[in-house]
């Protein structure tokens, strides 16, 4: 099948200035197109990325020997406070909200977002958010942690604190809006032929996601809200000393900051269940398990924020309950693991840059989500709370999974985005680079936490150096991952090869339009002939090729291929 | 994907639709009640957060409220509560209006409310200005005024919201028995203000 099979397509892309396509300026200003704002988003979390990064890589400098010779210890505080909220707030949750930008009102056939000015407004907002944090280093940088607890929040210094509540109101109010436009684009805003288990399976995480920023959020906002007032107007509501109780801070933003985990998670589970059957020319395995699953993780996220809080006070009875729910999330997160491995296990697998880091996302993910288990039984936490073996659980997830996910994300949608292809081996070094780096940088820090390192200090027992300084060489070797990344980007976006509409040969709307789409999206509305992932189906998908549909492994005794097996059952 | 057909005559006359709209290029259709409902479900999170800290903070204290706090006077909160759940009847009475397209009636109803919104948030201030305690006094008293400060913002932004469509509705062609969102939008905001208010005063007052 060629580009030029897809009926909705008819329309060729002209050479130079492409009708319906946005002027260069409209990038940089006030735009309620979904597409202009989904580049927005995606470009601004990556320069915030790199900020984050460079902040990372001081960090890691100054702990390369156990002396603090580098920065003061106030400045430690202060880039590992920016370097947290910055990688959480301005960078994997801003670049979530991008891909959704782009790909949500695409993938189901709209035009635009439910709310175009809304959305526009929600992206106007993290800019000066962000450079608020980023300049507070001018001014006095906050210095609590990401996680700011009272009362150290309150005796760290008025100004870096405030300024630190205040670019979290506004990028968080920025995720409520944004939320509010995927969560009512995904449920009304479908073609016809879309029943809602039609959809991508992006649409179905971006959906979960949307419904936890929605609930989850707001509380945060109002434990921010009470925070400011002891901070700002003497009150004392999580300051002991008047009768405050700061475990109620605690509890109300671990409510929010434990969902955060799957807001910034579960838009890559949906990439990497868009991403995989592409590639490996495969029907996902297992559809309505990994759509499900999403809601399942969205409810059990809701409902196990005090595995954070087993060292805080917290009554035996409680740190049960929430031992067993934090347990029980790994069943709807093992559902998704191996509805992907079954999704490539025997598929005609192209180890192209996007395939490279979704496989890289499953394996490194698997590892964050296992030592996730460990630290969920309270006996164990109790021993590594607040090491490094925290700090290497929680980097795993969020820069083996979500950051992984973010990039095998770009790889597979740049062409969409831009019409270009990326660059393929400058891809595969980057992947290298990446992998590699991560797991020198993040794989020691789990045995540094065994051996009792506690995190968040600038000063360390001599014992842990020569571990500490195989972390620092991981981090320049991430460091430099990122140049082959820009300039595979850069070049690509100018004079990449053109990818033409359809280059992944994908059965999701997005590809059924122009690349870059034209300013409404569609020509004509799609239709729906098959279903998403119909690769190697004949039945359902016309346009198959033999040679997609002929299995390569060898089937164990009693295996039933699937196309025998859905005709077995009787549909709905 | 499994387990799902696409039944190809609905998607025949789906495709007939389609492109009968992309060619009149279709007028979107409305979703702004449903992403109101969704906002106001998120908003009413962040009153759920400070309701369960408030509790909280009630429960673990060994005196609530904490000793020295004075007595409270229910007589002017009390009748507030009355004017405020009361004008949420008012205010549905301009809905019925404008949905048999008469707009001088939703203009009186509307009026009628921004009156009793106001009325409310002057009762407030009064009752802020006669309290014998303070901001800083005790958790009680910081609790009370940032919850009810906070409601009354919102109250405040709904009496806004009141006076954008009584303003609007100057020209009577602006709102009509069929397109009347503003109104809607102005009276379930109103609505989602009153019923937080009930919770407050009875968490703040009563129990």
């Amino acid at each position: 099948m060629t580009q030029a099979e897809w009926q909705s397509t008819t329309t060729p892309t002209t050479e130079g200035a492409i009708p319906g396509q946005r002027k260069w300026q409209d990038y940089f200003t006030f735009n309620t197109d979904h597409k202009v704002i989904g580049i927005q988003y995606l470009v601004t979390s990556f320069i915030f990325y790199m900020i984050g990064g460079a902040l990372a890589t001081a960090i890691r400098t100054e702990l390369a020997t156990p002396e603090s010779d580098l920065v003061s210890p106030e400045l430690y505080n202060n880039l590992l406070t920016v370097h947290g909220t910055v990688m959480i707030f301005l960078w994997i949750i801003p670049a979530g909200s991008g891909l959704a930008n782009y790909l949500i009102p695409l993938m189901v056939g709209a035009r635009d977002m439910a709310f175009p000015k809304m959305n526009a407004l929600a992206f106007w907002m993290v800019p000066p958010a962000g450079l608020a944090l980023i300049g507070s280093f001018f001014l006095e940088a906050p210095q609590a942690g990401w996680t700011s607890y009272p009362p150290l929040s309150l005796m760290t210094g008025k100004v870096g604190e405030g300024i630190w509540i205040f670019t979290l109101l506004v990028l968080g109010t920025s995720s409520i809006l944004g939320a509010i436009n995927f969560f009512v684009t995904i449920l009304r805003m479908r073609v016809p032929s879309m029943g809602i288990n039609d959809m991508p399976l992006f649409c179905w995480s971006m959906l979960a996601a949307s419904a936890l920023i929605l609930i989850g959020t707001p509380v945060l906002a109002g434990a921010l809200i009470l925070l400011a007032f002891d901070l700002l107007a003497g009150t004392a509501f999580f300051n002991p000393t008047g009768g405050g109780d700061p475990i109620v801070y605690q509890h109300m933003f671990w409510f929010y900051s434990h969902p955060a985990v799957y807001i910034m998670i579960l838009p890559l589970f949906g990439a990497i269940s868009d991403i995989l059957p592409v590639h490996a020319r495969k029907p996902i395995f297992g559809y309505r398990a990994i759509a499900y699953s999403s809601l399942a993780i969205s409810f059990l996220g809701l409902i196990v924020w005090a595995h954070h809080m087993f060292t805080s006070g917290t009554p035996a009875w409680l740190r049960m309950f929430f031992m067993i729910t934090t347990m029980v999330i790994a069943v709807p997160t093992g559902i998704k693991v191996f509805g992907w491995l079954a999704t490539i296990w025997g598929g005609k697998i192209q180890l192209n840059s996007a395939m490279l880091f979704a496989m890289g996302f499953i394996s490194m993910f698997v590892i964050g989500g296992i030592s996730g288990v460990m630290v969920a039984a309270v006996p164990f936490d109790i021993h590594v709370h607040d090491t490094y073996f925290i700090v290497a659980h929680l980097h795993y997830v969020l820069f083996g999974g979500s950051v992984f996910g973010i990039y095998s994300a770009i790889y597979h949608w740049f062409p969409k985005m831009t019409g270009r292809m990326m660059n393929e081996p400058l891809g595969i070094v980057h992947f290298v680079l990446t992998f590699i780096g991560m797991n020198l940088t993040f794989m020691p820090m789990h045995e540094l936490g065994l051996l009792g390192m506690n995190r968040r200090i600038a000063l360390y027992d001599p014992k842990f150096a020569t571990l500490n300084l195989v972390c620092t060489i991981g981090t320049y070797i991430l460091a430099v991952s990122t140049l082959p990344f820009l300039a595979n980007a850069g070049w690509s976006w100018i004079s990449g090869k053109k990818a033409g509409n359809n280059p992944w040969r994908a059965l999701t709307f997005e590809w059924m339009t122009t690349s870059p789409p034209a300013i409404e999206n569609f020509e004509q509305l799609p239709v729906l002939t098959s279903g998403p992932y119909d690769y190697g189906l004949s039945k359902r998908n016309p346009q198959m090729e033999p040679e997609e549909s002929r299995s390569n492994v060898e089937a164990p005794p009693g295996f039933i291929p699937p196309e025998e097996a859905r005709a077995g059952s009787p549909e709905p | 994907m499994q387990g799902s057909t696409i039944d190809p005559a609905k998607t025949a006359l789906n495709y007939h639709h389609e492109t009968e709209a992309a060619a009149h290029h279709e007028e979107h259709p409305d979703h702004r009640l449903f992403g109101l409902l969704v906002f106001l479900g998120a908003e009413s999170m962040i009153f759920a957060g400070l309701f369960l800290a408030y509790l909280t903070f009630r429960v673990v204290a060994p005196v609530w409220p904490p000793e020295g706090t004075p007595e409270r006077e229910l007589l002017v909160p009390g009748i507030n509560t009355l004017i405020l759940i009361s004008s949420s009847f008012v205010i549905h009475q301009a809905d019925v209006a404008v949905k048999k397209n008469n707009v001088n009636g939703l203009r009186t109803w509307f009026l009628a409310t921004a009156v009793m919104g106001a009325i409310f948030l002057a009762g407030q201030v009064y009752e802020y200005n006669n309290l014998e305690f303070g901001l800083k006094t005790n958790l009680y008293a910081s609790t009370f005024y940032v919850l009810t400060g906070f409601h009354g913002l919102h109250v405040f932004l709904g009496l806004c919201l009141i006076l954008a469509v009584l303003w609007r509705s100057r020209n009577k062609e602006h709102y009509s028995g069929e397109h009347h969102f503003g109104v809607e939008a102005a009276e379930l905001y109103w609505h989602f203000v009153d019923v937080i208010w009930i919770v407050l005063f009875f968490l703040l007052y009563i129990l």
